[in-house]
């Protein structure tokens, strides 16, 4: 029951904001129905925890310790997303940016994405997730070209002819899945269902799982943005509204990194030996290494984070590239405080380039001068996303570290030389934008404070004492994502 | 097997399939790329239609109607329609030069006949033997998108990239379940009308649909 009100209230906003998106209430009303949405994850996550696994529509959607997890962080951020985009619109507006038109394309996208995530997240039937990450391929593309500028045109077709690729590799995988679990399940639509496979996964047929394996890591990986198919990305970043590209980064990369362990976790058990590991921790090191070197030099200021959310999804393939209790447990604490920070980030950087006209980093300056809140808010969440303490990814990354000194640590110091360079760059980056004596104009919007410091708060009590039944529900995910092997 | 006429019959098509890949890969000019992909949508929903003929899979026969509904009426229509809109007329500019393309497509279908090879053992289909050619269809689709600049001619290399997927699905497995096959028809015409909307965009900021020019605007 809860998985279907979850599921169908973006889907009516969407189609509602299709039609009507260009009042002035529904900004608003667009936030307040995420709210609602974030509700409805929290009532689903209180079935889940009494009954381990909820289904809904004959067992083609399901909700289970590991999915609830992303629900409700996207239950979550698409809320302060929705209220911090409020004042972003209200600003494009008065600039002359945002006509009727785009305000009911963008409201109806926004529910539109929000939607095929959690269809993504929600559905038991791996199919089904598939055309859900389609879906949300392609409602995402029309938000990343809202501006229609001949970059942000560009930036959606690489967005949308990539992942199209992508996603049909992905599709190929399918095929050879379907394949092998016929023979155990038999034709038809149970055949594909992830609880039905995580039944006979052992008896799966090796060979075609691990091709299977190879063809879904190339396709979500793209989706990933894992390097070498991560082209797209910083231009989708880069070219498209702040709160696109705060979901962007805060919550899709998390869907398609979730849908890669829905299938590592068949193929493990059925390959018999590390082959998924092993290729998610090779292409984990790689992405890592190559975004910290794209660091450099960068002048865009959300291309600048862009990068960064490459190297963090590294970091967390990595974590489940390691395998075993304790290295899962880390990159799910990892994408949880990422998705957090990245996005908090990502409506500082959005709003400093709504005064300053640019989204130039050497053209921004002076965010103290203007508002020292923002310019504290933009240094704090600056020291988060570096993984400083007591903020969340300085635990996650720890925890990280001791799985992976245990398991080779000369990768260990390899990944430790690039978080340095990493921490090296932004910080100076992020210094010399609040830095600077001339303020720019723009008024400060009051309501986008809050989704900021609910954010941070968060980050930050979370990192300094997280609550036990949090570290609990975590534990008792990666147990359930390994105990049984 | 009991069929001999009609198995002689798919992979005759399954050959000409491959064939209109290559033809895709080696045809400059629009038009006939959007004819070879007409031709393309028949030899698929003819094979599809005929294996589940053989098998007895009544949801195949729906989905070789509306492969032939969607591939064959809808989809050319579009592209007809919007290529005739644009005025976009003469040659496909391509990247790698058209020989050494054809002999690369080589290579990649010897590539994904041994990946298939063992696959098709496994298999219990009546057309098991071509399972390669989906996947060399798939993999010679992504040589089109690579090799061709202009916006239209990636789309082709998109949908004939779709083709290759239901075509190894049929042939692998009798098909997807129906939810995902329906789910995928959804996705393509969407991702269709996408492009319709994206080709004006990129026409009215660049006089063209040729995206090596569009690369150059980025300097970061």
């Amino acid at each position: 029951m809860d998985i279907l009100l979850t599921l169908s209230i973006p889907l009516l906003c969407a189609c509602l904001f299709a039609f009507w998106g260009d009042r002035p209430w529904v900004p608003r009303a667009n936030a307040f129905a995420t709210f609602l949405l974030f509700l409805s994850s929290l009532a689903l996550a209180a079935d889940v925890a009494k009954e381990h696994r909820v289904f809904a529509l004959s067992g083609q959607l399901f909700s289970d310790p590991l999915n609830i997890i992303f629900i409700i962080l996207t239950g979550l951020i698409s809320t302060t997303t929705a209220i911090y985009s409020v004042g972003y619109i209200r600003f494009e507006e008065e600039r002359g940016r945002f006509g009727a038109g785009r305000l009911r394309l963008y409201h109806s996208m926004f529910q539109m994405v929000v939607f095929s995530m959690l269809l993504g997240l929600l559905s038991n039937n791996l199919g089904l997730l598939w055309v859900a990450l389609e879906t949300a391929t392609l409602s995402n593309a029309f938000l990343i070209s809202i501006y229609r500028t001949p970059k942000s045109i560009e930036a959606a077709w690489k967005y949308f002819v990539l992942l199209g690729v992508g996603i049909a590799q992905a599709f190929f995988g399918l095929i050879l899945l379907y394949f092998a679990s016929e023979r155990e399940l038999g034709s038809g639509g149970n055949a594909l269902l992830w609880t039905q496979l995580d039944f006979v996964k052992v008896h799966l047929n090796p060979m075609v799982l691990s091709l299977s394996f190879v063809f879904f890591f190339v396709g979500l990986g793209t989706k990933v943005g894992l390097v070498p198919l991560h082209g797209w990305l910083p231009d989708a970043h880069a070219e498209g509204p702040t709160p696109a590209s705060a979901i962007l980064s805060g919550l899709l990369l998390n869907v398609a990194l979730y849908a890669i362990l829905r299938i590592k976790v068949l193929a493990d058990a059925a390959i018999k030996w590390p082959m998924a590991g092993d290729i998610l921790l090779v292409f984990g090191f790689l992405t890592v290494v190559v975004a910290v070197f794209s660091l450099w030099k960068r002048n865009d200021v959300k291309r600048l984070f862009s990068y960064s959310s490459i190297e963090h999804m590294g970091i967390a393939a990595i974590g489940f590239g390691i395998g075993g209790e304790a290295a899962t447990l880390a990159a799910l604490l990892h994408l949880t405080f990422h998705s957090l920070t990245k996005s908090s980030l990502f409506f500082l950087v959005g709003t400093a380039s709504q005064w300053c006209q640019t989204q130039k980093i050497n053209e921004i300056r002076g965010l103290l001068v203007h508002s020292p809140f923002w310019g504290w808010a933009l240094i704090v969440a600056g020291c988060a996303i570096l993984g400083v303490p007591p903020f969340g990814l300085f635990a996650s990354e720890f925890l990280l570290f001791k799985a992976l000194v245990h398991a080779n640590p000369w990768l260990a110091a390899v990944l430790m030389i690039c978080l340095s360079v990493a921490f090296g760059v932004i910080l100076k980056r992020v210094l010399e934008m609040v830095a600077g004596e001339k303020a720019p104009p723009g008024p400060v919007p009051v309501l986008s404070k809050a989704p900021v410091l609910i954010h941070l708060v968060l980050v930050a009590v979370l990192g300094i004492g997280i609550p036990s039944f949090i570290w609990n529900w975590y534990q008792g995910t990666a147990h359930y994502l390994w105990g049984s092997l | 097997m009991s069929h001999p006429l009609e198995q002689s019959l798919i992979e005759l098509l399954g050959g000409l399939l491959l064939l209109t890949v290559f033809a895709m890969l080696s045809i400059r000019r629009i038009f006939s790329m959007i004819r070879i992909f007409v031709l393309q949508g028949l030899i698929l929903s003819a094979s599809t239609f005929i294996v589940g003929l053989v098998s007895g899979e009544k949801h195949l026969l729906f989905q070789a109607f509306i492969t032939f509904f969607l591939k064959v009426v809808v989809l050319p229509f579009l592209l007809f329609r919007l290529v005739q809109r644009l005025r976009l007329r003469g040659d496909v500019e391509v990247v790698l030069n058209v020989p050494v393309t054809m002999v690369t497509g080589i290579f990649v279908v010897i590539f994904s006949y041994a990946v298939a090879s063992p696959l098709s053992q496994m298999a219990m289909t009546v057309s098991r033997g071509l399972i390669g050619v989906g996947l060399a269809t798939v993999l010679l689709s992504f040589l089109v998108i690579l090799t061709r600049r202009k916006a239209v001619t990636q789309v082709l290399g998109l949908l004939s990239l779709e083709n290759g997927l239901l075509f190894s699905a049929t042939n692998a497995t009798y098909g997807m379940p129906m939810i995902v096959e329906l789910g995928v028809a959804l996705d393509v015409l969407v991702g269709t009308l996408l492009f319709g909307v994206f080709f004006f965009q990129i026409r009215e900021s660049f006089e063209n649909l040729d995206l090596e020019r569009l690369e150059r605007t980025w300097e970061d």
